[in-house]
């Protein structure tokens, strides 16, 4: 599965990382974030793309898994 | 449907902001200069005597109110999080030169908002050259542009920015004589301050809650083809346009249009510098006060060196100037900005490709 690590990245840069990671239109991918802005932008993002969210939580860190529909 | 949601928040959250904005104006501040970041940045560097323009001299509590709102919403909203260390001195330069074009167009992309709803016809070319300066930050974006990673930092530095706020409303309220004041001016024209510090708040707070930003919604746009910032920037235009139109205050033209001038090239450019910067920042000005609210000190610092440029900008004679244009120093400083931006970007961009 594809991992994108956005953590300490401010937007734009964690959805444009989405974007080119989603680009070859992956099955599953993850984007690891640690801020809220991020975890927004980049699930609005992948739910425009065409993909299901699941967000966790772990030690700060937000895990967003994304399941093409 | 929780992106319609987004969208309604948003353009909710703008329509709250323009009245702010549109009221402010009735209640004393310059006409179509209800809110404006630079205006008001530069009015504070006048009260701190950080330079000498007689006529641009306040301490304006729209923007400590607009700091500690986005403080307190996002300490009550746990999202308050010190954070920093990502190019500082580099967004303190970029702070510097967003400055600078916004003074040379003599407005933030706020201020041009409130312009065009107005009728002022010269924002429309601030608004095309905002716009050519998103594009070229977009396709530096693309091409691999960043400042790098932040990181996390202590709570007392996460605290600094919205703790100066307070000590520089202290200082109006109960030693208002270390202050400098214009007598005569746009900065001695203002709402009261409980008003102002109010509407701050209040915009700081929703501000903070939608994220919501000039020059995001024009880059997402290009970027992703998400519109959604976008209605925050729609909702304020409208409701001032429709505001202004009831009570009879647009006038449609170019000339005698209230604090701005005609310099069209010089327009175009200033805010093309102000959008190329805004991008490279990640944030339009009134953005970059939000977070440095939240506890990002790279946007703390950003506000510092826009305290720095709003200086620069009166002191060396590179403001626009109402009524007449821009000086020849100050559209030498707008290139060397454009010049500062695009080579500060082809050197990330290369560094990025290693």
């Amino acid at each position: 599965m594809i991992i994108v690590d956005a953590k300490g990245l401010s937007c734009p840069q964690p959805v444009i990382e989405t974007k080119k990671a989603l680009a070859s239109r992956p099955e599953e991918a993850a984007v690891i974030v640690d801020n809220i802005a991020a975890r927004e932008n980049v699930s609005r993002y992948a739910n425009a793309m065409g993909y299901d969210i699941d967000v966790s939580f772990d030690n700060g860190q937000t895990r967003i898994l994304l399941k093409r529909r | 449907m929780e992106k319609r949601n987004e969208k309604i928040r948003l353009a909710a959250a703008g329509a709250a902001i323009g009245l702010c904005a549109f009221a402010l104006a009735l209640l004393g501040n310059p006409a179509n200069m209800g809110f404006c970041i630079a205006c008001f940045v530069r009015d504070i560097a006048g009260s701190l005597r950080m330079h000498q323009a007689s006529a641009v001299q306040y301490m304006r509590p729209e923007i400590i109110g607009l700091v500690l709102g986005a403080f307190i919403i996002s300490l009550i909203r746990g999202e308050f999080k010190p954070r920093g260390g990502s190019s500082p001195m580099l967004r303190l330069i970029l702070g510097f030169f967003v400055m600078i074009g916004a003074l040379a167009f003599l407005g933030c992309p706020l201020r041009m908002v409130i312009r065009l709803a107005g009728g002022d016809l010269n924002a429309l070319v601030g608004l095309a050259g905002f716009i050519a300066g998103i594009a070229t930050g977009v396709l530096f974006l693309n091409k691999g542009y960043s400042l790098g990673k932040y990181y996390s930092q202590s709570s007392a530095e996460g605290v600094a920015m919205p703790a100066v706020q307070i000590v520089l409303l202290v200082i109006l309220i109960a030693f208002p004589s270390l202050l400098a004041f214009s007598g005569k001016g746009p900065g001695s024209m203002h709402a009261a301050i409980a008003v102002s510090l109010a509407a701050g708040l209040a915009v700081g707070a929703a501000a903070q809650r939608t994220r919501m930003c000039m020059a995001g919604g024009i880059r997402d746009a290009m970027l992703f083809g998400d519109w959604t910032l976008f209605y925050g920037t729609a909702g304020i235009f409208l409701t001032i346009l429709i505001a202004n139109l009831i009570s009879g205050k647009v006038s449609l033209g170019f000339s005698g249009q209230p604090v701005a001038h005609s310099d069209h090239i010089w327009n175009f450019l200033g805010m093309m510098l102000t959008g190329l910067a805004s991008v490279m920042l990640g944030g339009c000005p009134m953005r970059q006060l939000i977070l440095a609210g939240e506890g990002n000190t790279d946007s703390a610092l950003t506000v510092v060196g826009m305290l720095l440029g709003a200086s620069a900008a009166h002191n060396f004679n590179l403001a626009g100037i109402a009524g007449k244009g821009v000086p020849s120093a100050g559209r030498i400083a707008v290139l060397a900005g454009l010049a500062f931006c695009i080579a500060l970007a082809l050197v990330k961009i290369k560094e990025a490709r290693r």
